[in-house]
């Protein structure tokens, strides 16, 4: 046998998981599940203090789920759990979830493979907002909430609606048309966030810390807001996978089979930008997740968003989980690096073994 | 394998856009289970009368109705069980095996919460075996020849399970045994008793094919009948103003 015979012969049975497991997403989304709880584990137990993956379920357990465990714990370990690595690891979670999803909804919508939650300009949006709310000397709060965090999830949200009234989406606006329109939305808050960057002095790298992302301020408060937000979204998202599905053909094809292309695209763009402005607001800019995510498990189940979306949550939440451990072990590496970092070489080796089956 | 075709009743119907009048009292009556092809210039108004028909465009002027009853009373999912479009050439944007692509004529009846049923796994059985697609299954899209393609885009249609079948130039990429492909898959869905209702630039293949064209120019109902009566050598000079020498059926004359 020769060695190209070889490979061939290895490609066929790689081929063959690979098919495999198209046919089982059941299968998939139990070991997305498995890995979720294995991530939330790993994430609560591991850091600079260890804590074992039982004392971990049982605080949690029984704090959280009142179950009848006897406490063997000492209190300085509940406390590291319960208030400082539990509500990080579920921000983590909700917001890995979170940008999955709208990175799932965005492609499709925009029937654009490099769409990823930010292409409509929600990132520039979020991180002027998040700019103004560093430079503005105030100490605000609501609902637990600071003022960045605030600002950043408006702005986001106005970035969006200006995007959306400009290219005149609820008309006869083609995806690409509004594609351009978030680009140039886009590069204008963009020059609005330099300026404020230029202008912040000694507040500079606040800001720029925020650009990057970072799972480090997470609390419950935030978490108490941002998930329902994320969580709602999210599954009012996967309903629509019919709609999505159907656009994936373009709009006429998508009105042929049945789907009401101008309120559907209307809502899922609505649902997909609520969803990433929580997100951006309670973790800054985590790149990477929304854009690579979606196209690994596209790559394990084909398009279908019926499948895609639920499979990239789960997948999403426990990616974020671990990127977020490495930013925690790494001594608090702000986690977009690492999103990126992990990320973009696992996407690359997949894309080349896979080349045959998937193209971009 | 019989199925109940969809009978369609056109009347004084019009469209127009701004100030351009695309089509004009258009009166067009087709019985269940008849194959009609709608031929005429570029700009006749072929494809505006398809997307009236389809609920894309809303008609200035007259009515159309689908067994009886008014097309602006059915709501969209309702068309889209009864009329199925085969797409002109879509490009996807991720890869997607033929299965996958001939699943989403299902979408009409799939239950948003449960997804692709039983019954929605045979139509798309039924529709790859009775379009002879079953070798190309597991294919990426991306990867099948232009009349791989526009097969599959017609099993989708099939899936889709309209009783109308309506195709604007299935052909036109297509070789010749592509073509023929295409168009005896017609004759056998009409065989079956569905209605079909195409848009054709190669006239002596729409005469072969179709028992009845209809003729459109500049938004009129130029000629409907049997081919011999609407091909005739002055309409092909009136209407697509040229030497009718040039259609292969009246090259001898």
């Amino acid at each position: 046998m020769t060695t190209t015979d070889l490979a061939r012969e290895r490609a066929a049975v790689r081929q063959g998981t690979f098919e495999a497991l198209r046919r089982r997403p059941v299968v998939l989304g139990l070991i997305g599940l498995l890995a979720l709880a294995a991530a939330v584990v790993a994430g609560i137990g591991l850091g600079s203090v260890f804590i074992s993956p039982a004392d971990t379920v049982a605080i949690v357990g029984r704090e959280l789920l009142g179950w009848p465990v006897a406490e063997t714990w000492s209190r300085a370990h509940e406390t590291i759990v319960m208030e400082l690595r539990l509500p990080r690891v579920l921000t983590a979670l909700v917001v890995g979830l979170g940008l999955s999803v709208a990175g799932v909804t965005f492609q499709g919508l925009l029937r654009n493979p490099l769409a990823d939650p930010y292409v409509l300009g929600t990132a520039s949006g979020a991180a002027l907002g998040a700019a103004i709310g560093v430079l503005i000397p105030l100490q605000i709060v609501w609902l637990g909430l600071g003022l960045v965090n605030i600002l950043a999830f408006v702005g986001a949200l106005t970035a969006i609606a200006i995007v959306y009234r400009v290219a005149g989406g609820g008309g006869r606006a083609t995806m690409t048309s509004i594609l351009l329109t978030g680009y140039a939305v886009g590069s204008m808050l963009a020059a609005g966030l330099s300026l404020a960057m230029y202008l912040s002095g000694s507040q500079l790298r606040q800001i720029f810390f925020y650009l990057l992302g970072s799972l480090s301020g997470a609390d419950w408060q935030s978490l108490a807001v941002g998930l329902p937000v994320v969580a709602i979204g999210s599954l009012l998202i996967m309903l629509r996978a019919r709609s999505i599905n159907g656009l994936l053909l373009g709009d006429d094809t998508a009105l042929h089979l049945g789907v009401d292309v101008r309120r559907e695209r209307a809502i899922l763009l609505a649902l997909a930008s609520l969803v990433t402005a929580a997100a951006v607001a309670m973790a800054g800019l985590i790149g990477f997740v929304g854009l690579v995510v979606p196209h690994v498990i596209r790559l394990l189940v084909g398009p279908n968003a019926r499948l895609v979306l639920p499979l990239s949550a789960l997948f999403g939440a426990s990616f974020l989980i671990w990127a977020d451990l490495g930013a925690r072990v790494t001594g608090e590496l702000p986690v977009g690096i690492i999103t990126a970092v992990i990320g973009a070489p696992v996407f690359v080796l997949l894309l080349r073994r896979y080349r045959a089956g998937y193209q971009l | 394998m019989s199925e109940r075709g969809l009978r369609i009743d056109i009347e004084g119907l019009g469209l127009r856009y701004g100030r351009s009048e695309v089509l004009s009292d258009i009166d067009l009556h087709i019985e269940a289970g008849e194959r009609l092809c709608l031929v005429g210039p570029n700009g006749a108004g072929k494809s505006s009368l398809l997307r009236c028909l389809t609920g894309l465009a809303q008609p200035t002027s007259g009515v159309i109705r689908l067994d009886g009853q008014p097309l602006v009373e059915i709501e969209r999912g309702a068309i889209a069980r009864t009329i199925s479009v085969v797409p002109g050439q879509v490009d996807l944007p991720f890869s997607m095996r033929v299965e996958e692509v001939v699943r989403l004529g299902r979408l009409p009846h799939e239950n948003p919460f449960t997804g692709t049923s039983e019954e929605d796994r045979r139509a798309v059985d039924a529709a790859i075996a009775r379009v002879g697609i079953d070798r190309l299954r597991d294919r990426d899209v991306q990867q099948l020849s232009m009349g791989e393609r526009q097969l599959v885009l017609v099993a989708m249609a099939v899936a889709q399970g309209g009783r109308l079948i309506v195709l604007d130039e299935p052909t036109v990429h297509l070789d010749l045994r592509h073509q023929v492909d295409v168009l005896t898959l017609l004759t056998r869905l009409t065989d079956a008793g569905l209605t079909v209702l195409a848009v054709l630039h190669d006239l002596p293949l729409a005469a072969h094919f179709f028992g009845r064209l209809v003729l459109l120019d500049e938004g009129r109902l130029v000629a409907d009948g049997a081919p011999g009566e609407v091909l005739s050598a002055e309409r092909i000079r009136d209407v697509y103003r040229v030497d009718p020498r040039f259609v292969p059926s009246f090259a001898s004359s």
